[in-house]
């Protein structure tokens, strides 16, 4: 049976902190049926690019489509692997080198499941959800960044 | 019909607005770019998709949604 779940808010204003993190794994203390939590961190790396290093990236996104992907990479997730629960949050504004922009949480009764369902959803964002940073240097100039 | 247009990324600093209301009055994707391009001709070199009701769409597809996007390659995470 696949329940019916509505779409969440993904969008956090600004760098996800190591805060929020801890309390959203200690949040899972109660749901004992779990027995493996996989969890991905994505950070703003200060790449150098012409002699100039990257300071931050400022994201933005197509909101509305944007949404509508997460969830459907949710749905996606829920019905190819066995998860007692899943947890996805991205940046938008600005986050500085060194800071996360991007916090996937996945939780799962066996191991398994959690290492194969973290990879595919981290891919999935990347590839289908609308969302741009613009890379801002030092000297404060920027370009868009493109993924790999 | 009015459609109005929305910018990402890149193509919003070429056209110097996040999105606009244009008069369409033709019916295909490939139609509206036509027209985009001559308004914005450096648009033409840039490599993004076009999206219509939370789905990006062929060129050949006919538009249906008064909200268009254009969205250059995604670069989240």
């Amino acid at each position: 049976m696949t329940k019916e779940r509505k779409p969440k808010n993904v969008f956090k204003e600004g760098a996800i902190s190591s805060e929020f993190i801890a309390e959203s794994i200690a949040k899972h203390q109660s749901k004992t049926s779990i027995g493996a939590h996989n969890i991905f961190l994505g950070q703003v790396r200060a790449d150098d690019i012409d002699g100039k290093t990257v300071s931050a990236i400022e994201y933005t996104a197509f909101e509305g489509m944007a949404s509508a992907k997460f969830h459907e990479i949710r749905e996606a997730t829920f019905s190819k692997f066995n998860l007692t629960c899943m947890h996805i949050y991205h940046s938008l504004g600005s986050v500085k080198t060194g800071e996360i922009c991007l916090f996937v949480f996945v939780s799962s009764p066996r191991r398994k499941e959690v290492f194969k369902a973290l990879e595919y959803v981290v891919e999935e964002i990347k590839a289908k959800v609308p969302v741009y940073g613009k890379e801002i240097f030092e000297d404060s100039t920027h370009q868009w960044k493109v993924n790999s | 019909m009015q459609l109005q247009i929305k910018y990402f990324g890149l193509l919003a600093e070429i056209t110097h607005c996040d999105e606009e209301t244009i008069e369409f009055s033709k019916s295909q994707v490939s139609e509206l770019l036509e027209e985009l391009y001559l308004k914005y001709p450096s648009l033409k070199q840039k490599d993004f998709k076009v999206a219509q009701n939370h789905e990006i769409v062929s060129t050949d597809s006919n538009i249906t949604n008064p909200e268009i996007a254009l969205l250059p390659p995604f670069s989240g995470g």
